[in-house]
């Protein structure tokens, strides 16, 4: 199995090469617009990086549009109280970008026991919320971080 | 290749279009010039398709690839059922120019996944598959002293896609380990002896529609005519998800003993 050693050497430093081809490309991207932190934020973390509290609501609200006209999964949210709702995500995705804030909504699995939420369902949303950080002109990095964060909480989503 | 376009052509009339929609975007990957969802070379663990758990998919491709002294023609197609199981047929026809003849060689394949998500579990996706090869054109293995023409290749693939990995760019990794008696992937027979050979693949997204990456498979010298391993490298487009397009160098160094075979390929493929 020498030959099975050398092609996970191999791959190993294939993914090191694309790394750093996709690194030379971040470094030439820096130059597009993005929201600028406000002051005394650290500005590294992904909250600032999404535009801060502003940032955030933009994301949200895009999001609850884009729910709001999309067939395959508005249903889950006819019943939904939109205001409850969009506070509750705004707080959420702000703690998970590392924000000032703590999420102190139900839990992920009590807000969607009972729902039965598909595997296609689940990825509808997450490509709603990529189209609105498409819209709102997000770099792809900062949109992959977000979409990092959130993917692991399907397990508390689906299916229950 | 009329023969082809028809099946081809048959088989989407024959099959009820599904729309499957279920996986995000580029996910399935693209079709491997043996027919299988993966790479161009390799397998990966993912299946053909956008269907995911209550749907199923249909998919058609055709590639074609340049070599100094080949040229290669695959046209076949795919049946994902709820991201369980995938069936694929393809139809090859390698063009042999210094011998001004042409071999062709049949593959139906089956893959199941047998464990996660390349998104969304914790270890990395897994599947079986089987191709099952039927050299058509028979008369260049038999010139070699080759008595065997059909055979399987049985593989095992895990692919992992690491979201934000690198600089907040996605990367991807597959690792497939092929049970194999192929002569040059089957175009000049089998041998009696199978081996274990590892093939890998690596990409990264550059956004949500283009990914680059590489790809190596080893193969087996069973006839010892100093069969090469096999790498290219390639750029993979998914506009939406019914189309996908993907172009690549290759460099399979040494192909039937005839050296310095590198070259262009270009795959096509539509999925419903």
């Amino acid at each position: 199995m020498s030959q099975l050693n050398q092609a996970l050497l191999l791959s190993a430093n294939l993914l090191k090469t694309l790394s750093s081809i996709v690194l030379v490309g971040l470094i030439l991207s820096c130059s597009s617009q993005q929201p600028i932190p406000s002051c005394g934020e650290n500005p590294n973390t992904l909250y600032a990086k999404l535009g801060s509290q502003a940032g955030i609501e933009k994301i949200v609200d895009g999001l609850i549009q884009a729910i709001g006209r999309d067939q395959q999964i508005f249903h889950y949210f006819r019943e939904a109280n939109v205001s409850h709702f969009r506070a509750g995500l705004i707080q959420h995705f702000c703690d998970i970008a590392n924000g000032p804030c703590r999420y102190q909504g139900d839990s992920m699995q009590q807000i969607h026991t009972g729902m039965n939420i598909s595997e296609g369902d689940f990825n509808r949303l997450v490509e709603l919320l990529i189209e609105v950080l498409e819209q709102l002109d997000y770099d792809i990095p900062i949109q992959n971080q977000l979409i990092a964060r959130l993917a692991p909480l399907r397990s508390q989503v689906i299916k229950i | 290749m009329k023969r082809i376009s028809l099946l081809f052509v048959f088989f989407i009339w024959l099959v009820p279009v599904g729309y499957a929609k279920g996986k995000i975007l580029a996910t399935p990957g693209v079709s491997t010039f043996e027919g299988s969802a993966g790479g161009g070379l390799v397998p990966w663990a993912q299946l053909a398709g956008y269907d995911s758990e209550d749907e199923y998919s249909t998919t058609g491709f055709c590639t074609r690839a340049g070599l100094k002294d080949f040229d290669l023609s695959v046209c076949g197609v795919q049946l994902g059922l709820y991201d369980r199981i995938e069936m694929s047929a393809a139809k090859q026809s390698l063009g042999v120019q210094p011998l001004g003849l042409a071999i062709e060689q049949d593959i139906w394949g089956i893959k199941t996944r047998l464990y996660g998500d390349i998104i969304y579990s914790k270890w990395p996706q897994v599947s079986f598959g089987v191709q099952h090869k039927r050299l058509q054109d028979r008369a260049v293995a038999a010139s070699l002293g080759v008595s065997q023409f059909s055979a399987n290749d049985y593989y095992i693939s895990a692919s992992k896609l690491h979201l934000a990995a690198a600089s907040g760019y996605h990367l991807f990794w597959n690792l497939t380990l092929r049970r194999t008696a192929a002569i040059e992937t089957g175009f000049l027979g089998f041998s009696s002896d199978a081996q274990w050979q590892p093939e890998v693949s690596a990409a990264a997204f550059l956004n949500h529609e283009f990914a680059i990456g590489m790809e190596y498979r080893t193969k087996p010298d069973e006839l010892a005519i100093g069969e090469s391993h096999w790498r290219d490298l390639f750029i993979a487009w998914f506009p939406n998800k019914q189309v996908n397009v993907t172009f690549a160098y290759l460099d399979f160094k040494q192909v039937a003993a005839i050296p310095q075979q590198n070259g262009w390929y270009l795959s096509l493929s539509g999925s419903f």
